[in-house]
């Protein structure tokens, strides 16, 4: 009998639906896992790059800053040899805008960078998302605020999922936690792109960036991107096409808001993506995504060890983030622990996703050191042992 | 009837909404002209910077693409790197190019990216109002320098287009006025030119036009000419700067 069915038949109906959609959820991004033939020992960073070319990404504009220079360095060497542009630009500013231009002539283009050069690259990403422009736009984030330092750290969340830019507007935001994700996630990522017309974002830091580890590649593959009919080609045997951002009137203003707001309604609806893992018994979930989750997910195995019943939810899209999946999984299992490398930010999003009687916990840190299995492990178990609960 | 003037075939067909007195219209015209003349409307890209120049898209009857401010040239590389054989040039004003789009502006033209940019400088933010811009004049009165510019707190008038030629990468730099119909044709052919170098893959081209903004210079169109004449050109001279005549090669 299938799990969600058989918790069906014990009566726990909410969290059969959460499983059976965590189930879908995973299906999305495991087209490649089925395949190990081609399996390679490669970086983060590197399987980035990688699969950029892979689907079909051509346009790659960047500037340096540590800990994402893998990126642009690999795609300095190889983008040429597939009749690729690299261009190493005079600023991120300048970057984020030429993904603009080539992304408006219909081209898959990219840029990545880190925190602070993601802050700078606002202004463009803003301007996007109003075009309606698609492109993929890496952030390989570091501890801040300001200069911070080169630490992982996941204190970018509210940047990235709450829109970042000026205006009233959010990005696609995924994340990745192994390096195998790192490779699906970025051919995904320009799939979404294409698919809603809009940038996309990996949200990633320098333990995913710089660790190695096998990966299951498609190899290179004809772009699937849809036939871009709104693209900047010269205006041969059709009317012009202007790509704007400008609403001077009020009432287009306010129609193209409404617009926008609509897609990501339709994107809120469709492309939650999100591993639900050992919650059919669970007592306890752990909620965290990206590298926070793949340190607590050792945490998890060794709690389960002491007969501890944690399991985990794992956003992969923070924007869209799975509320729903949550909110059903919180209807019978009270005990939610946020774990995060920041001093809370995705714990909000969860908070307002919980059914009524929930209680969350939050446990997290900001970085510098990377937050240790040991410690959140500490945190599973003084939840187990508490009778009331935490807010 | 012999019909001797006609709306060039890349100005759609609507009136220009500028100031009395302005020179975007005029301009526009010219780039428009030299676009038909060369035969090269369907496959051009324009891009359109922030400021009274924004609106390119409404006149201009070819692919548009609109860019943040200043980042114009950054836009039309992107756009360029991906279609090598169009026509792609950028339409901006002085607070845009020669302000917050000055990092683009030198390193566009340091790459010597095959693009056309026309670079209209009217010494004023137009659009927002008549504040100072780095072109304003020493003495000119503007909303946000009511005693005049300064040189000192405010620095003097930048040369842009001195500045650019100075760059390897710039294959053709110009300064053109509009201010009588003799600087017009002057004009007409300086921006033939420039977008010439850019079908012959010669590299970046440059043409700086002097331009009239009437109303934030608080003057009427006819003091206004004067203005460019009187002041204008003394400081910002009507010249070549720099043509290459063979492309750089490997």
């Amino acid at each position: 009998m299938p799990i969600d069915a058989a918790h069906a038949k014990q009566g726990k109906a909410a969290r059969a639906i959460a499983l059976r959609a965590g189930l879908k959820c995973l299906k999305l991004i495991q087209q490649t896992l089925m395949n190990d033939s081609k399996k390679r020992l490669i970086k983060g960073n590197e399987a980035i790059a990688v699969a950029a070319i892979d689907a079909g990404c051509r346009y790659f504009f960047s500037y340096p800053i540590t800990p994402q220079s893998d990126i642009p360095e690999y795609l300095s060497r190889h983008l040429p040899e597939v009749g690729g542009t690299f261009l190493q630009a005079e600023s991120e500013i300048a970057a984020i805008n030429m993904v603009l231009g080539a992304s408006a002539a219909g081209a898959r283009a990219m840029t990545s960078s880190s925190g602070p050069g993601i802050s700078l690259k606002q202004e463009g990403i803003s301007y996007m998302a109003s075009d309606e422009l698609p492109a993929l736009i890496v952030n390989i984030s570091r501890t801040g605020p300001g200069l911070g330092g080169i630490a992982a750290s996941q204190g970018d969340y509210f940047q990235a999922t709450k829109g970042g830019g000026h205006g009233d507007y959010r990005t696609i935001v995924l994340a990745p936690y192994s390096v195998q994700e790192m490779y699906d996630l970025t051919i995904k990522g320009f799939d979404l792109a294409d698919k809603y017309r809009m940038p996309v974002m990996i949200l990633a830091d320098s333990v995913l960036g710089q660790m190695k580890e096998p990966v299951a590649m498609v190899g290179k593959k004809k772009s699937t991107a849809i036939k871009k009919d709104w693209a900047l080609t010269g205006c041969e045997g059709r009317r012009p096409h202007v790509i704007k951002s400008l609403y001077l009137d009020g009432d287009k203003s306010i129609e193209h808001n409404w617009k926008l707001f609509k897609k990501y309604q339709k994107i809120q609806k469709n492309e939650v993506m999100c591993e639900i893992k050992d919650c059919i018994d669970a007592d306890i979930i752990l909620i965290a995504f990206g590298s926070a989750a793949r340190i607590a997910k050792t945490s998890i195995e060794m709690a389960q060890e002491k007969g501890i019943k944690v399991g985990m939810l794992r956003p992969i899209t923070l924007f869209p983030f799975p509320n729903q999946q949550i909110e059903d999984l919180s209807k019978d299992i009270k005990k939610i622990l946020v774990v995060e490398q920041n001093t809370g930010q995705m714990v909000e999003d969860v908070l307002i996703s919980v059914s009524k009687n929930a209680k969350v916990t939050f446990y997290g840190k900001p970085t510098g050191n990377a937050l240790e299995a040991e410690e959140i492990l500490g945190q599973i178990e003084k939840l187990k042992n508490k009778k009331g609960f935490n807010r | 009837m012999k019909q001797v003037f006609e709306r060039p075939e890349s100005l759609k067909e609507v009136s220009f909404h500028f100031c009395p007195g302005c020179h975007h219209g005029i301009i526009h015209r010219i780039v428009a002209e030299v676009i038909d003349k060369l035969e090269v409307r369907t496959r051009t890209i324009g891009v359109s910077s922030v400021g009274c120049s924004v609106f390119l898209y409404d006149y201009f009857n070819i692919d548009v693409c609109e860019a943040p401010h200043g980042r114009a040239p950054a836009v039309a590389t992107g756009v360029k790197r991906v279609y090598k054989d169009r026509i792609v040039f950028t339409f901006q004003g002085d607070g845009d190019l020669a302000a917050i789009g000055t990092s683009e502006i030198i390193h566009t033209a340091n790459r010597g990216e095959n693009i056309t940019v026309i670079f209209v400088n009217n010494t004023v933010f137009g659009m927002t109002g008549g504040q100072m811009a780095p072109t304003t004049m020493l003495g000119q009165e503007t909303t946000t320098t009511p005693l005049g510019r300064s040189f000192i707190g405010d620095g003097y008038p930048i040369k842009m287009s001195e500045m650019l030629a100075t760059l390897e990468g710039c294959s053709f730099v110009a300064r053109v006025a509009v201010n009588t119909p003799a600087n017009v044709r002057k004009a007409r052919k300086a921006i033939l030119k420039a977008f010439e170098m850019q079908v012959n893959n010669m590299g970046f081209s440059f043409v700086e036009v002097l331009s009239a903004c009437p109303t934030n210079w608080k003057m009427s169109p006819q003091d206004a000419l004067k203005r460019i004449k009187d002041e204008l050109i003394p400081y910002f001279p009507l010249k070549i700067f720099k043509e290459k005549t063979i492309p750089d090669t490997l």
